[in-house]
């Protein structure tokens, strides 16, 4: 072959190339634009509110870590953060892990039938819309003789009860853990089906009976989902607020305010001076920070990285 | 399952297999009450939904006394003055759920594509970073999300609010997507290429029938979603005439509570009803698929 044409090749192979990187671009930037817009955007924006007193005035004045100082000073954090904390652990070992694996392994004994009815039951709430979700609560736990604790109550001869005044973060964590067992039943459910049998067998033969099964077979075989539920609700936790927001309103006083709806009612909620808006992104900040210090611990004390291999892409 | 019934067949005495059949039959009967009394405050509810939607007065906060259709008047009628038209709301939700399918589908399939076959700097860059954004959860940008809208001049209006739901949906879309053409066999696409398709006609003739059925999946959550959507809904739409069926309810429950139950049953179980439809229809995705579907409430 001449020079002149291995040249000419090159620059056609160049061309072709250049070619294939405006077909990428094209059928990317759709995506890479939103999320660009909607998403990151507004996270460096998080950033950078995060150190300026910015409120309804809309002034952009970069104060450094005085938003930081000020939530050390807040007299309300500690209170906000006992709450967040009780609630984000009260909420996982009772129902999104412990309760969410009793389904599990309870729907995978169960007739088939059976199962699927109690799985679609149990994923409802999570696809229900939140207010009508909120409602049902409501309803269930109204402090007047027209809810339903304190209708049948009333019916057995007890006193009526306001059950969101006298028991505000038991009721957090019942309504919220209703939606958060279904994601781990789920996962679950997939996992203890995917354990040989053989493993059942072996148990059998060595006289195991069905406790000795779950206890011996199943829950060795569920390490990793057990702790990727544990480490990923954590973080949902951490950051939802929206059923909170409709079944209580964060109160009776601030008694189920936690972290993030504490940030978001600075911002946009009703009580005393709203709109500071930089001292909310500061609080969600730090939220976010410390979320990604308990994903760091998890990672760490479950050793997730043994679990993780390479993702099978194939590549021209 | 399967190993309960084969334990019997490495017992060998009557008397064994007759206690370990009573044992079963009481462990059967227990578990199907521990199911049945969690189950109970779920089924309660949306049974009161429905019973409460339709009667006046309700005897321990269950049973009709008597049955009525003024409930449902809201449907003809708004309940109070300054109350838009359900219907209005109605037609803003189909546009904010309907919106975030287009929105979702439109952007992330291309997408996965590219990131599923081929090859170009950046890459693992942006499949690593659509991970990282996962660590700021959509809920703690509201106030960002909040300047950007204004700035957008896309505060109160249903596109605003989809745009975002959308965006913060996509990471997770691309990545079920991108499993999905990560299953279709190489020499298909070859074949195509090889018969002198360029890869836009590839992609658009040969792959997205083949990925029908991601396409499918990613669009009920997309719609499931924008249907449901709550706390975006309220914090940046605020005019009646672009009230989603969300603010409606929420603006009832104020309104109403303690008071007309049966016109909060009604106007919920109204709002419920797309979703309990897509329960009959679509079970088979939201039985399987909702995996890493990050939801409030954990």
């Amino acid at each position: 072959m001449t020079t002149k044409g291995m040249i000419t090749q090159v620059r056609s192979f160049r061309l072709a190339q250049r070619k294939g990187y405006w077909t990428i671009l094209l059928l990317l930037s759709p995506a890479l634009i939103a999320v660009l817009v909607f998403y990151l955007a507004p996270v460096i924006l998080t950033v950078i509110m995060a150190f300026t007193d910015l409120d309804w005035r809309f002034d952009w004045n970069f104060i450094g870590l005085g938003n930081v100082e000020r939530m050390l000073g807040d007299w309300l954090m500690p209170g906000i953060l006992q709450v967040t904390v009780l609630y984000v652990i009260g909420t996982l070992a009772t129902f999104n892990v412990t309760f969410a694996f009793i389904l599990a392994v309870v729907l995978t004994s169960v007739g088939h039938r059976t199962g699927t009815f109690f799985r679609s039951l149990w994923l409802l709430p999570r696809f229900s819309p939140p207010i009508v979700y909120g409602l049902i609560w409501m309803w269930i736990l109204c402090p007047t003789r027209l809810g339903l604790l304190n209708s049948v109550g009333e019916a057995l001869g007890f006193a009526r009860v306001d059950w969101i005044f006298h028991h505000p973060l038991a009721v957090i964590i019942i309504t919220n853990g209703f939606i958060g067992a279904s994601l781990g039943m789920l996962i679950f459910t997939a996992a203890i089906r995917s354990i040989p049998r053989e493993l059942h067998w072996a148990a059998q033969v060595d006289g195991a009976g069905w406790l000795q099964d779950i206890r011996y077979v199943i829950i060795p075989q569920l390490r990793w989902p057990l702790m990727f539920i544990t480490a990923f609700q954590t973080l949902s936790l951490l950051t939802s607020f929206e059923y909170i927001l409709i079944i209580t309103g964060g109160g009776p006083f601030f008694a189920t305010t936690v972290w993030a709806m504490y940030a978001y009612n600075l911002a946009f909620g009703g009580y005393f001076a709203p709109f500071q808006f930089g001292y909310g992104s500061a609080m969600s900040l730090v939220l976010v920070v410390i979320g990604a210090a308990a994903s760091l611990f998890y990672w760490r004390v479950f050793r997730f990285r043994t679990m993780m291999t390479e993702p099978g892409i194939e590549v021209v | 399952m399967t190993h309960t019934e084969t334990r019997r067949t490495i017992t060998f005495d009557a008397a064994t297999v007759r206690r370990q059949q009573r044992q079963q039959r009481t462990r059967k009967l227990a578990l199907h009450g521990l199911l049945l009394v969690t189950g109970l405050p779920i089924m309660v509810g949306y049974v009161w939904l429905l019973v409460n939607s339709f009667s006046d007065v309700l005897v321990f906060g269950l049973i009709p006394e008597r049955l009525t259709l003024q409930n449902w008047a809201f449907l003809w009628e708004p309940p109070s003055p300054w109350l838009p038209c359900v219907w209005r709301s109605f037609a803003n939700s189909m546009y904010l759920a309907l919106g975030m399918v287009a929105a979702v589908v439109v952007t992330s399939t291309p997408a996965a594509y590219v990131l599923s076959r081929m090859k170009f700097p950046g890459r693992s860059a942006i499949l690593g970073g659509t991970l990282i954004l996962h660590a700021f959860p959509g809920i703690t940008l509201l106030i960002a999300l909040f300047f950007v809208l204004r700035f957008l001049g896309l505060l109160d209006s249903v596109v605003g609010v989809f745009l975002i739901r959308a965006a913060l949906m996509m990471p997770f879309a691309i990545w079920i997507m991108k499993g999905f053409f990560d299953n279709i066999p190489w020499d298909v696409e070859r074949a195509a290429l090889v018969d002198g398709a360029t890869r836009i006609q590839t992609w658009y003739k040969v792959m997205l029938p083949q990925v029908k059925q991601g396409i499918g999946a990613i669009s009920v959550f997309a719609f499931l979603a924008g249907w449901a959507e709550y706390i975006f809904v309220i914090t940046f739409i605020h005019g009646t005439d672009n009230w989603t069926l969300t603010s409606y309810v929420n603006a009832l429950i104020g309104d109403w509570r303690f008071l007309d139950y049966g016109l909060l049953a009604a106007a919920s179980l109204f709002y419920l009803f797309p979703v309990l439809l897509f329960f009959l229809f679509a079970q088979k995705y939201l039985l399987h698929m909702s995996v890493g579907g990050m939801k409030g409430g954990g």
